[in-house]
């Protein structure tokens, strides 16, 4: 964490502009070598995602939106650019910064929920808090606050075997609220559930997005879409257009 | 990481491994056997070679024992003739004058005998002896006394009895005082001593048995002299002994091997044949000692082997694991995990597995023995080194094969862990 706090203090100057940058790419690329041949998934892409904005990701398979949300996530690292995240330059971090980056600023809603199978809703929730080293107590205060925002205060001692899709997918928001985290990136959120269910999971973001956090899905279905602010088109590892 | 954290892992680690409670046992076993066979056969061992040791160390460490012994030839010829070998009294007076660290020498008749009161009739050996065997041959006195100078200047008719001899001659009624029959003399009983159980120790046979009557040495030359007549299978045996036994006490245990040398030389020089066997206790002590450390190693060996084994089975086991749990790996890396973390909970759950194995091995290997006591008679000793070393080594063992497919799993990367299927 050290390194991270010198990169803070020497980009002060900047860092205050950027306030309003909750996330940075400059000229960001992503190189992958699939055997001799090197496939640029992503070419060199520059976007501010402001802070508070809500933001969708869209593109065809291969145009290289799950590569950027994996960037934005910390998950990976890009082969050359810069990724400033709440004014840290985190694209050069080592594994171990990343974890704390990710455990720090971000919360991950997937399409498939991701919940551990043998854990509690509420056991589940507080994994990150566990992470960050929360008491019991406090950590289980926490939990039964968040199922309750996500109307789940009923079910925290299930297994998620136990809950339907959405409510899995509301343990998972949970979940990702539990470190208060500045970002959300959630891939294809909706995606294995019915609309009806997914249009409640997406009141939910924008609910959330409405009390502050900054939110970035991926999905490929326009009405998902619809309720970002901002759409990115990505197109052969480049931003083809932003509406 | 604080002790809070170390211990919510644990709690995960034995959670996890609950939820499959068939396969953790399973899993455990091949420590629990390891460690439960390990204890038990040292704790066997132990019991015999201290028991062995014990027989040697009761001897004396100090103390070198001549025992006479029947030439090969006098055994297969015909019984008839007397077969005349063994220690003399010269030897005896010899190795008292010219061997200057000899301290003290004791010798012993054994005479087989009948004894009677009234009409109780039993086998009894008789043990020429001088007061001073008592300190040699550590015994405790049960009651009365022991044999005394008087007694030998006297060629008194007195007896101390070991306390199986007392029990099974005398019974119920008074013992001291009582009077004994062997041949055609009375012998006033005058001490009772404790018996030691346990016939030979290391090749030596120890110098009283349990049904000992112990006379002066000058009574029993004079009423026994120096010739035994043994009946066997209708055949007579004769044969001419004039002692049976000798039992050297060394003034220091330094010198005790370099007696035991010099008694071998002059006893060679004055017998024609080897009709004698020079026993040193101290060296037989040793002997059972590098026996029981040759033992040791042999039962580490197995020991390593059995535990590698389940070391294997546990780092199998965790392999597995790691594969079917790569998505949860993926997700809590993806929240924030740190690679170490992922360490640790994968590191605490085989060390939780092993440490648990070892301590039903535990368990077993002190119960086995037990029962092996029980039903066998035979004596066993627990050794707690084995029980401490045994805990560390299982701990170790869920380290050692623990380590590999926690690093595996912590080398995931959370991208492809969060894919997979």
């Amino acid at each position: 964490m050290k390194d991270i706090q010198t990169q803070t203090d020497s980009d002060t100057v900047t860092a205050a502009t950027e306030s309003e940058a909750m996330v940075r790419l400059e000229d960001v690329r992503k190189i992958y070598e699939m055997g001799s041949e090197q496939v640029h998934a992503l070419a060199g892409v520059s976007v501010e995602f402001g802070s508070g904005s809500f933001w969708a990701i869209m593109g065809p398979s291969g145009s290289g939106k799950s590569t950027m949300l994996n960037l934005l996530g910390c998950l990976d690292r890009p082969t050359s650019g810069r990724y400033i995240l709440s004014g840290q330059d985190v694209s050069r971090l080592e594994d171990d910064d990343l974890s704390q980056i990710r455990l720090t600023y971000l919360g991950f809603v997937f399409q498939s929920f991701n919940l551990i199978a043998q854990l509690t809703v509420r056991e589940n929730i507080e994994l990150p808090l566990f992470y960050l080293g929360w008491e019991s107590r406090e950590s289980a205060k926490r939990a039964l606050e968040l199922a309750t925002q996500v109307g789940l205060e009923d079910r925290l001692g299930h297994r998620p075997a136990e809950l339907s899709g959405g409510q899995q997918q509301r343990v998972a928001i949970a979940r990702a609220l539990a470190n208060d985290p500045h970002v959300i990136l959630a891939d294809e959120p909706t995606g294995n559930l019915d609309s009806s269910t997914g249009e409640h999971i997406m009141e939910l973001l924008r609910d959330l997005n409405k009390q502050g956090k900054t939110i970035v899905i991926v999905t490929h279905e326009p009405e998902v879409a619809r309720w970002a602010h901002h759409r990115l088109h990505m197109h052969d590892g480049l931003i083809d257009r932003i509406d | 990481m604080n002790l809070h954290r170390f211990l919510r892992l644990v709690r995960l680690g034995i959670k996890t491994l609950l939820l499959h409670k068939l396969r953790s046992m399973l899993t455990m076993l091949g420590v629990v056997f390891g460690v439960g066979s390990v204890i038990a056969m040292l704790a066997v061992g132990t019991g015999a070679s201290e028991e062995a040791q014990e027989q040697i160390r009761r001897l004396g460490s100090q103390n070198i024992i001549i025992n006479s012994v029947q030439p090969q030839e006098d055994q297969s010829v015909e019984r008839v003739r007397m077969s005349i070998y063994g220690l003399t009294y010269d030897d005896e007076r010899r190795i008292n004058e010219t061997i200057p660290s000899v301290s003290r020498i004791v010798p012993a008749k054994l005479i087989p005998s009948d004894a009677r009161v009234g009409g109780r009739q039993m086998e009894l050996r008789i043990v020429g002896t001088t007061p001073g065997w008592f300190d040699l041959v550590e015994r405790e006195l049960l009651a009365g006394r022991r044999l005394q100078e008087s007694d030998m200047t006297g060629n008194s008719n007195v007896c101390v009895l070991t306390e199986r001899s007392a029990r099974r001659l005398l019974a119920t009624e008074e013992v001291l005082g009582n009077r004994i029959r062997v041949g055609a003399n009375y012998y006033e009983v005058v001490g009772i001593i404790r018996s030691e159980s346990g016939g030979a120790a290391g090749g030596v046979q120890t110098p009283d048995q349990e049904i000992d009557a112990y006379i002066p040495m000058t009574t029993a030359r004079e009423r026994f002299g120096d010739i035994v007549v043994r009946s066997r299978e209708g055949s007579r045996e004769r044969s001419r002994v004039e002692l049976h036994q000798m039992v050297v006490e060394v003034d220091h245990i330094d010198n005790v091997q370099s007696t035991a040398l010099a008694i071998e030389n002059m006893l060679e020089r004055f017998h024609r044949r080897e009709d004698y066997r020079v026993s040193v206790p101290l060296a037989l002590l040793r002997q059972a000692e590098a026996t029981q450390r040759t033992f040791n190693i042999v039962l580490g060996s197995i020991a390593g082997i059995s535990l590698l084994v389940g070391g294997i089975g546990i780092m199998n086991i965790m392999l597995a694991s790691v594969t079917e749990r790569t998505r949860e790996i993926g997700i809590r890396r993806a929240i924030g995990a740190r690679r170490s973390q992922i360490v640790g909970q994968f590191l605490i759950e085989t060390i939780v597995l092993s440490s648990t194995g070892g301590l039903i091995g535990i368990a077993f290997g002190v119960t086995i023995p037990q029962i092996i006591e029980y039903f066998a008679g035979m004596p066993t000793i627990v050794p707690f080194y084995a029980i401490a070393l045994s805990l560390g080594i299982s701990v170790a063992v869920g380290i050692i094969f623990g380590l590999y497919p926690a690093i595996r799993a912590a080398k995931l990367d959370p991208i492809v862990a969060l894919r997979y299927e």
